[in-house]
């Protein structure tokens, strides 16, 4: 796989730009010619049933999974390089025993200086830094095992905006997120994403939040069922019809 | 080892006065940190009985090492182990079944291997008891030096790629979206893990032998809230039990493996009792 640094037919304002995506895993064809353009600065969710491809496609971007077309990035105003993609995988779970805390994931996913002597005072401001990002800092010391949903999302959230990505993927992050933890996370979210100016991709199940919070829904199910603005695709035909009478509803 | 013995003449215990308790506690400082170390990965890891059934090949690699009449088995052993760990991560990487029951499998096939290999032609197992019980005692200075350099590459292992490990250990999922490549991480540890098990088998038993890689880690965990507390904790365990064992085994007589896997028990017993101090 190669990463094609300009988009090209999209303007200077696009971010990622998908075209006719295959991602075929033994027989079975898994998506099928999805096309997607996601824009500087927007927040995209992507909608589907479960086993419809979702977070295959996520892995695609990240270039986890080998796939057919092309999966494209620019980066405007920055020099060619490959974009930086901020990653929170799905469902995230910890043993709760884990002697590990907050302070010692960052120390190591961040430094060469092994985590087990313990963080210098230097490595333990940039951890703080990194957490005041996500209104974390008094978390620094807990135990990754005791955090709450929204508690570990937040520090993996943090983890992935270090360093500030092109581009923010997240899988699922709502799951095993109470109601207040969900508007928090995405309060956060939008201001970070308004803040950086970076691109947000992110699937969810929680279709209540797309109005307030996304720009763009794509729904799909192996293939693009219908794409647009959050109002577009939660009243359109297509969705009533993955979610409903596909599901038995009626 | 002459300054060893020297600083032994030194101390003021009687046991002290023979060289092959000298020998013993010299060995039980260099494997107190060494499965103390080992300990925290193996558990975090959730390698609990995968370390165990690296025992029983092991003991299968030392009855092939005796039949193919090799002066040393316990090199045959070595390797017989790490080809048993890299066929188990093999296996385990290529089938749907779980690691536990993969697990079942190896180790079960590797002991009925070893025995079958043991009495084959109507040979007497007799021969083969020390490396079901162990002996501390019967350490010589030369496996010291053996167990200083394991010791040392481990602890260089450590250093490097202990992050690394950690995140493998805890999330594998967030380890391998962050560039990781936690299946060639798993296989050096797991090789690891095999060299250092196969080694020890002389000096602590293969029935008990994997009390000392769960043990220290285990006990540590129940008071322990980060990283550096569950390392210093398990090392300092894996020391404590080490030296009041042998001690234990000196006054009551008894084998000095079980002594300090009695001794680590009681310590996790200790730490379960004040686990809730932990935030």
């Amino acid at each position: 796989m190669k990463w094609n640094l300009h988009g090209g037919g999209c303007g200077d304002s696009c971010c990622l730009r998908v075209q006719n995506l295959s991602v075929t895993i033994g027989n079975e064809s898994i998506l099928r010619d999805v096309n997607l353009h996601v824009h500087c600065g927007q927040l995209v969710a992507i909608i589907g049933p479960n086993g419809a491809g979702k977070s295959t496609f996520l892995k695609s971007i990240l270039g986890q999974r080998e796939y057919d077309g092309v999966i494209a990035f620019s980066t405007p105003g920055e020099r060619e390089r490959k974009p930086r993609i901020g990653y929170l995988p799905q469902s995230p779970a910890f043993d709760p025993g884990d002697p590990i805390s907050v302070a010692d994931l960052f120390a190591c996913c961040k430094g060469r200086r092994p985590a087990f002597l313990g963080q210098t005072s230097a490595l333990r401001t940039q951890i703080l830094e990194c957490l005041s990002m996500v209104h974390g800092e008094d978390l620094i010391d807990k135990r990754i095992g005791s955090l709450s949903g929204g508690q570990l999302q937040r520090v993996l959230l943090a983890l992935a905006l270090d360093p500030i990505p092109n581009i923010l993927i997240l899988d699922e992050p709502l799951s095993g997120v109470d109601m207040e933890g969900m508007e928090q996370l995405m309060e956060m979210l939008d201001e970070i994403r308004t803040t950086y100016d970076l691109s947000i991709l992110m699937t969810t199940h929680d279709f209540a939040m797309l109005p307030r919070y996304a720009n763009q829904v794509v729904l799909i199910d192996h293939e693009v069922r219908i794409q647009g603005t959050p109002e577009q695709v939660l009243r359109s035909e297509e969705f009533r019809q993955t979610f409903h009478l596909k599901g038995g509803a009626f | 080892m002459a300054l060893w013995y020297a600083i032994c003449d030194l101390l003021p215990f009687e046991m002290l006065n023979w060289t092959f308790m000298c020998n013993a506690l010299l060995a039980v400082f260099l494997m107190g940190p060494l499965f103390g170390t080992l300990s925290t990965m193996i558990v975090s890891g959730r390698m609990s009985f995968f370390s165990d059934a690296l025992g029983h090949s092991a003991f299968t690699g030392i009855a092939v090492g005796c039949i193919c009449g090799f002066a040393a088995p316990t090199w045959a052993a070595v390797g017989f182990s790490v080809g048993f760990a890299l066929l188990f991560s093999f296996v385990r990487s290529r089938s749907n079944q779980t690691a536990d029951t993969l697990i079942g499998v190896f180790s079960s096939a590797a002991v009925a291997l070893g025995i079958f290999l043991a009495t084959y032609g109507g040979g007497s197992f007799a021969r083969y008891n020390r490396y079901l019980i162990g002996d501390v005692l019967s350490v010589t200075p030369g496996e010291l030096g053996m167990l200083a350099v394991v010791l040392l590459l481990v602890l260089v292992f450590w250093y490097l790629a202990g992050n690394k490990l950690t995140l493998t250990a805890i999330h594998p999922q967030l380890a391998s979206s962050r560039g990781i490549r936690i299946g060639l991480l798993q296989t050096v540890f797991t090789a690891a893990v095999a060299v250092v098990v196969t080694l020890a088998i002389s000096w602590v038993g293969l029935m008990i032998l994997n009390s000392l890689l769960v043990l220290p880690a285990a006990s540590a965990r129940n008071i322990s809230r980060n990283l550096r507390q569950y390392h210093l904790f398990s090392v300092l365990f894996a020391l404590i039990a080490g030296i009041l064992g042998l001690i234990l085994s000196y006054e009551m007589g008894s084998s000095s493996g079980a002594s300090i896997s009695l001794i680590l028990a009681g310590i996790f017993a200790v730490t379960f009792c004040f686990r809730k101090v932990r935030a």
